[in-house]
């Protein structure tokens, strides 16, 4: 069966989306996904969407809801190099996603990522002492 | 003999004006079909008693000069009639027709009157005919400043249409916007913002709204459109030159900006911009003067 693979990099996992959505896909995504951020103890999640050309009101809310269970889960979560026509159909669509953190490309959400950790971890400090 | 200065053509049109207004109508209907256009009837025909009415008017002022206020409400149908001809797409040509067609019928009209006077003939038929050219004349003149005054409206569409999107500084770009904002041009504005922001990898981009005449609820919702797309982008969005009167207006609507930043000014969302990308301006002056 056709899977979406997941990456391991140190703390984080890294999900490329390089094929074509169908909910199918979205629906295994979601399972592996919530699955292996447990199985690792991850802490933070960056999804790559930019070869992702089009998109539905269902595989939006799927991303949407993948990021939300992410941090449910807490791991920071990261949509990266979404494409302006995807972005005009999810407005139109009436779906802004909020709550879920985006970035221009891997490097600046990897960026954001470590900065979303690092003030984890001051906070965590913060308390121990 | 008439003197050069007295004219018997209000006269005439008097005597004929049935006669002249049916056989000019058929003349002007032939032209049209063979120019292959279409002229409603019953404009026409209104146009064309209020043509003999008003040519009647002018000439008995024995004034063959068509600029003078004898002339005035003469000018003000021949205008409405090219502007509504050329507004209809019809050719410079065919819109002077309504005009010079108008000669032959009249002509006709003098022949029969003067039979006997063949220089009273040739006098009366050189002042209608001077007279009838330069209403042509001028018709064809309106028709031309009618179609310049379209242009004129084009242009300035265009260049309210025009929407660069401009790079500010390593990273913030700024989007001023300017002339009214439609759903069209909206996402015009959207596509050409997000694909700078690609292209660019801008992180922050900062909508300027200065130039924006009235914002009501759709402005105000495409507005949030364009920053939700930028954010999902990756990108934050900030809107900025709000003058007083569209706070009051956005307020006053109910509209919910939401988490939008806005500012008063572009300075204050540039600073602001270069404060999230960690930039600082430095006033090197200063800084000397204080060293010192």
């Amino acid at each position: 069966m056709e899977r979406i693979p997941i990456l391991r990099m140190g703390d984080f996992l890294l999900v490329t989306i390089q094929v074509d959505m169908h909910d199918r896909l979205a629906m295994t995504l979601q399972d592996d996904l919530t699955r292996q951020i447990v199985a690792s103890n991850s802490r933070g999640v960056l999804i790559d969407i930019s070869s992702l050309e089009m998109i539905d009101s269902f595989i939006g809310r799927m991303l949407s809801n993948i990021s939300l269970m992410s941090n449910v889960l807490a791991a920071q979560t990261v949509v990266v190099g979404m494409q302006p026509a995807v972005a005009i159909t999810l407005v139109e669509l009436g779906m802004s996603m909020p709550g879920v953190r985006t970035a221009l490309n891997v490097e600046k959400g990897m960026m954001l990522l470590r900065e979303c950790l690092d003030s984890d971890d001051s906070e965590v400090e913060d308390d121990a002492s | 003999m008439n003197a050069p200065n007295h004219t018997g053509l209000p006269e005439i049109i008097k005597k004929h004006e049935t006669d002249l207004l049916a056989d000019w109508l058929k003349e002007q209907t032939a032209l049209a079909t063979r120019q292959q256009v279409s002229l409603k009837e019953g404009e026409l025909k209104s146009q064309c008693s209020e043509f003999l009415r008003l040519l009647r008017k002018g000439t008995q002022g024995n004034n063959p000069d068509i600029s003078t206020p004898e002339w005035a409400e003469m000018r003000e149908l021949l205008t409405s009639v090219s502007r509504s001809r050329a507004q209809q797409g019809f050719t410079p040509t065919q819109t002077a027709t309504f005009v010079f067609s108008f000669k032959k019928s009249l002509f006709i009209r003098l022949r029969k009157e003067f039979a006997n006077n063949a220089d009273a003939l040739a006098d009366e038929t050189w002042t209608a005919t001077n007279l009838l050219d330069e209403l042509g004349l001028f018709t064809t003149e309106m028709f031309q400043k009618t179609r310049e005054e379209v242009i004129l409206r084009q242009q300035q569409g265009l260049l309210e249409l025009s929407t660069p999107v401009v790079m500010l500084w390593e990273g913030i770009l700024a989007l001023p916007l300017i002339g009214i904002l439609d759903s069209a041009r909206t996402e015009l504005v959207m596509q050409s913002l997000l694909q700078k922001i690609v292209e660019t990898g801008a992180s922050v981009a900062i909508i300027d709204i200065t130039g924006v005449p009235t914002v009501d609820t759709l402005v105000a919702q495409h507005l949030l459109k364009t920053v939700t797309a930028a954010r999902l982008m990756g990108a934050d969005c900030f809107i900025s030159g709000i003058r007083p009167q569209i706070a009051q207006t956005i307020v006053h609507l109910g509209v919910n900006l939401g988490d939008i930043t806005t500012k008063a000014n572009l300075k204050d969302a540039l600073a602001l911009a270069m404060k999230q990308s960690g930039l600082t301006v430095v006033n090197t002056k200063k800084l000397k003067e204080m060293a010192a």
